[in-house]
């Protein structure tokens, strides 16, 4: 063992004073300076935070930015997402594996470069895109693929790619990044000019935190994670738990398919984000305060950092907040290990107690007993930064805006086939084909509101509205236009299901698969009627005995598409006839015996006169 | 009038057909109420009518596991899987774990005839006489193959259990198996 690896682990656990919930970072210092966490390494991780070494194993295995082999100094992480996928990722990976001379899931030889596919990294509007390292690359083409490669071949700074910067805070001197904001609808609560530095947080605080629960509560706001539940009632809960430790924790683990207004909130709001979070913890009396962000977004750590940094300075975080006696909160940011389940908010807790990403048994609920055991209240960013817009405006001109049960504005990540994609906010209760007309889509034909877990529509469905009593999305807007193989299209959220399920309730890890299987049965033409229902059936058993929203919400994409194009999946069932199975071929199944054996089939083939089936 | 019936054994150990056995002095019952057609039991090779009904003991590994298993839903009105082997693929249905090899078969046909510590192949030959049916890319439980109506689990099912779902199936009713009948552990 070098004595290199021992310095190393020793001095990441000091960094983080051996604390057992700071294990993801310290892991994450770890894999960055050595590449992996090897066996070796995780039973010194192990004897240096007194704990097994299956727990640092358990974490290794489940995070996909942590590996035990060895990767490159440089990991590309192609963005496999469906939107990549139709706008052409495949022909980008070609140039980078062809370049490189390795293919993906391989390291070089000179252990300089991994490729790898990745799960949405949140570019959706500006696809293909991928991750070099923590550096950003969007549009790509199979040109600028070889471009980029050659560059990193000559020269392993990444941040040397980044040759024109994005709009905004993209290209503030910490962020560094070639991402546009692509805002296309600035709204009236977030994105708008109107938005005031601290007014809400300074309403707030002269307010008792009952009356300011009491006026999220009247604005009518609910969660902007998808879920929507009511924000004040789930703040008076954790204020009426008794407990003398509260936490504020703002999920940014952006991981739904096609999502990316978090990205763009982060970059542009971050101050109101981080107002909302010290108004909330005035609200509950809430200690401290966690940033969940995205290992995927680690490009906007160092300006959030910054952003926190200038306001403790300005006695917006710290002691006595805003010359507020007694009120003290602070704000970290944690960053997660790149798992989509870690947007559920009791794995995301778990993941910021350095646990696997494993949603927790509810009651009781994290509001009771979340963070170390402590009622901790989780929002999304967008959440937030509405909160304390709420405090500025005033419950009713947040009310104003919406339906009756959906109040406020809304950021939807539009992407796909149109001619702008990118941020809208708009009021809900809009409809999708307006969404759609705002952004350029020409040839809609498929639209997927709410991502992988969300609703598939048909042309006949555009009329549907984005709230919560109809289509509620967590932001995400897909539209496919008529080019598109609607099952490429499920079979891919399937994948992404069974890539992301944590694994814990069988019916999630094994159903995902058994339904991935009969989809591509369909889409090989050897499905019959009855393999609808079985999935009809399969779907229903997933739904209703998975714990967590991932199982709950996985079979959608099939549920929905049988509903909404049943004429397509129609066109593709055969018959059996005579009792036997469309699915099985039994050429297919000889084709190998017969290139092994040299030598066709005395029964099924012809030449030798067998029989006729 | 007597109820023809019908058995074969495909990708089995013919276990399920010595358990069918095992319900001893029960079959001069049951050989009041059904006539053999096909079976390994009287050695008939060929249907000599329809049936009523078929019992198939294994799954499918080879094409003439495949013929066989579609002459039988041809010939039988009610098709009837029994045993492991047949409804999930049983003991070969371990060859499928290495689908994801490079080239499954062949990696199945070196293990079991070449590369294995006690296998003794001097001229390292793989079988391979004109006479012998192909080997499927994988093994196929009989309800991948065709439409089956009824499964009777076990390895095999005891006689009790044969005893009862054919008392069920010469009723014409699907079989409700007491839990100690079906229970496996």
């Amino acid at each position: 063992m070098g004595k290199d690896t021992v310095s190393v682990v020793r001095q990441a656990c000091k960094k983080f004073d051996h604390e057992g919930s700071r294990i993801l970072d310290i892991l994450r210092e770890v894999q960055k300076r050595l590449a992996c966490v090897s066996g070796e390494t995780m039973d010194l991780l192990a004897a240096e935070l007194s704990t097994h070494r299956i727990e640092i194993e358990g974490l290794v295995s489940f995070y996909s930015f942590f590996s035990e082999n060895r990767k490159g100094k440089i990991i590309i992480r192609l963005c496999d997402d469906i939107i990549d996928r139709f706008a052409g990722i495949e022909r980008v990976a070609k140039v980078f594996s062809e370049e490189l001379g390795i293919g993906i899931g391989e390291t070089s030889s000179d252990w300089n470069f991994s490729l790898e596919f990745t799960p949405c990294i949140g570019m959706s509007d500006q696809a293909p895109a991928a991750l070099i390292n923590e550096t950003v690359v969007t549009k790509l083409t199979p040109e600028s693929a070889g471009v980029i490669a050659r560059s990193l071949k000559k020269n392993l700074d990444t941040s040397a790619l980044v040759k024109k910067k994005g709009d905004g805070n993209n290209a503030d001197r910490l962020v560094n990044a070639m991402v546009e904001n692509n805002i296309r609808k600035k709204g009236e609560v977030l994105l708008g000019d109107n938005v005031r530095a601290e007014a809400g947080l300074r309403k707030a605080l002269k307010k008792k935190p009952e009356e300011v629960i009491q006026e999220v509560l009247d604005s009518g706001l609910r969660g902007r994670g998808g879920a929507g539940f009511s924000t004040g009632l789930k703040w008076s809960l954790a204020r009426k738990a008794k407990d003398a430790r509260r936490f504020v924790i703002c999920n940014a683990d952006e991981g739904e398919p096609g999502t990316f207004k978090d990205r763009v909130l982060l970059t542009e709001r971050a101050d109101l984000i981080f107002e909302g979070m010290t108004i909330a913890a005035y609200a509950i009396g809430g200690t401290s305060g966690i940033v969940y962000l995205r290992a995927e977004y680690e490009y906007l750590l160092p300006y959030l950092e910054r952003v926190l940094a200038r306001r403790r300075k300005a006695g917006l975080l710290g002691k006595n907040i805003g010359g507020e006696k007694g009120f003290a909160f602070d704000i970290r940011i944690q960053l997660g290990g790149g798992a989509y389940i870690c947007g559920e908010e009791s794995a995301l807790i778990s993941s910021c107690e350095g646990l696997r990403g494993e949603p927790k048994t509810r009651p009781p609920f994290p509001v009771e007993r979340g963070f170390l055991g402590h009622p901790t209240i989780v929002n999304n960013v967008e959440t937030f930064c509405c909160a304390a817009r709420i405090l500025d405006g005033g419950p009713r001109w947040f009310a104003a805006m919406g339906t009756a049960k959906s109040s406020g504005t809304k950021l939807l990540s539009v992407s796909g086939d149109c001619a702008k994609p990118g941020i809208y906010e708009v009021p809900f209760g809009i409809r999708v084909a307006d969404v759609l007309d705002m952004a350029g889509a020409d040839d809609p034909t498929i639209v997927q509101v709410g991502g992988a877990s969300g609703e598939m529509l048909n042309r006949g469905s555009f009329y549907r509205k984005i709230c919560f009593e109809d289509l509620s999305t967590g932001g995400s807007f897909m539209t496919f236009n008529s080019s598109r193989n609607m099952l490429k299209i499920v079979d891919y959220f399937l994948e992404f299901f069974i890539h992301e399920s944590c694994g814990y309730c069988t019916p999630c890890r094994v159903g995902n698969v058994f339904l991935r299987e009969r989809i591509q049965k369909i889409m090989e033409g050897y499905a019959v009627k009855a393999d609808l229902d079985y999935l009809k059936d399969l779907s229903r058993t997933i739904m209703m005995t998975s714990r967590c929203g991932l199982g709950n919400t996985s079979p959608r994409p099939v549920l929905s598409s049988i509903d909404q194009f049943p004429v397509v999946y129609a066109s593709l069932l055969g018959e059996g006839g005579e009792g036997l199975e469309a699915g099985f071929s039994i050429q297919k199944a000889l084709e190998e015996s017969r290139r092994i054996a040299k030598r066709s089939s005395m029964i099924y083939d012809p030449v030798y006169g067998g029989s006729s089936d | 009038m007597k109820k023809r019936l019908a058995t074969v054994s495909l990708a089995g150990c013919f276990g399920c057909h010595m358990s069918f056995l095992d319900i001893d002095e029960r079959i001069l019952d049951l050989m009041k109420l059904v006539q053999f057609d096909r079976s390994p039991l009287n050695d008939f090779k060929k249907f000599k009518k329809r049936c009523d009904i078929g019992l198939i003991e294994g799954g499918c590994c080879n094409e003439e596991n495949v013929h066989t298993l579609r002459e039988f839903r041809k010939n039988c009105d009610v098709l009837v899987a029994i045993g492991q082997c047949a409804i999930m693929g049983g003991l070969p249905v371990m060859r499928n774990a290495i689908m994801h090899a490079e080239d499954p078969l062949r990696e199945c046909l070196d293990t079991a005839y070449l590369n294995s510590p006690t296998v003794f192949n001097a001229s390292n030959d793989i079988p391979n006489d004109p006479a012998l049916p192909l080997l499927l890319d994988k093994v196929y439980t009989c309800a991948e193959v065709v439409k089956v109506d009824y499964q009777i689990p076990g390895c095999p099912p005891s006689g009790d259990t044969f005893w009862l779902a054919m008392t069920f199936l010469l009723k014409g009713t699907a079989a409700d198996l007491p839990y100690e009948l079906i229970k496996y552990d």
